[in-house]
């Protein structure tokens, strides 16, 4: 009361500290953000192993099939039934064709559950041979224990 | 300096700071939301073309590929491995199978390099098992050094039923 009365004071908070600790946290965030536009879906559970390390390079415009444990195929976001992918196949391979690239040059990244049938994941690759395609890439997570 | 001379105090210039930290507020809101943790992901890559089978024509460079067997259990699990007909217990057993028959030496032109693994795997075997598989003859960790085996893999044909 007796300050109040005295006129309004003037309270300066130091704002440096709290800025600080903002832009850092940001940094932080920026890192770990992760930009790269791999398909990656929580339905998915992959096995692990301790010899899939990440690829050194950046797979040129992969085409990734992920196949569920219920043995079907999300492809582009959409849930298509294995025997049905070679239709989406077709179409890719009619694009990179436009784009002069050869079917056989493109790398196919099977995302497999690990509950799902290896028939099925044999499948996915025999329906992409049959297409052309022959590069394949079996993604596993990262297991770096023991 | 006519007016510091004129004056002959410091002037305090005060800046604004709220639209700053608004944007830096939002900015780090942004980042938080968007955040997605996820698990270091890698490869097994097989260069499968569909011909290769055919097109295997014999020659004395060639080595003659190893035969994976992986049968499944009834409920899609592992119930036994044979490399080339013999039965082996465990993939640490498949493993040292694997260097005792191509030898640790994974160099150009090595015994590893050459030889091809084919799989051959139940239709209803859980694929976690394969991976295993994949893993244990494509090499190994060892003082945290990965030290590779076999390159070339492959799988038999999908057999339904």
């Amino acid at each position: 009361m007796a300050k109040r009365s005295g006129g309004p004071s003037n309270t300066e908070i130091d704002m440096t500290p709290m800025i600080d600790m903002t832009f850092q946290l940001i940094t932080f965030f920026m890192f770990v953000m992760n930009f790269s536009e791999a398909e990656q879906d929580d339905r998915i559970q992959l096995p692990s192993s301790q010899l899939a390390k990440p690829a050194d390079g950046v797979i040129e415009k992969p085409i990734t099939l992920q196949l569920t444990n219920a043995g079907s195929v999300i492809y582009a976001g959409e849930l298509v039934a294995v025997r049905d992918i070679g239709a989406y196949l077709e179409r890719e391979k009619t694009l990179m064709i436009d784009e002069n690239r050869e079917p056989n040059s493109a790398t196919i990244i099977v995302r497999a559950d690990g509950r799902a049938k290896t028939g099925e994941v044999q499948d996915i690759i025999r329906i992409c041979q049959e297409k052309g395609f022959e590069r394949f890439a079996l993604r596993a997570q990262y297991d770096d224990r023991r | 300096m006519a007016r510091r001379s004129s004056s002959g105090l410091t002037d305090k210039v005060e800046i604004n700071m709220t639209p700053m930290i608004d944007v830096v507020f939002q900015l780090m809101s942004f980042f938080m939301c968007t955040l997605k943790v996820v698990a270091p992901e890698g490869d097994f890559d097989i260069r499968m073309p569909i011909a290769a089978a055919a097109a295997a024509a014999p020659d004395d460079q060639q080595v003659p590929p190893v035969r994976v067997k992986l049968s499944a259990g009834p409920d899609g699990s592992l119930a036994s491995i044979a490399m080339n007909g013999t039965p082996v217990a465990d993939f640490d057993e498949l493993r040292k199978r694997i260097i005792g028959l191509v030898g640790a030496d994974s160099g150009p032109n090595s015994l590893a390099e050459k030889t091809e693994v084919e799989f051959d795997a139940d239709y209803a075997l859980k694929y976690v098992n394969v991976v295993k598989a994949i893993t244990a003859v494509s090499g190994k960790v060892e003082n945290g050094q990965v030290v590779e085996l076999i390159r070339k893999i492959k799988f038999t044909p999908p057999k339904k039923g």
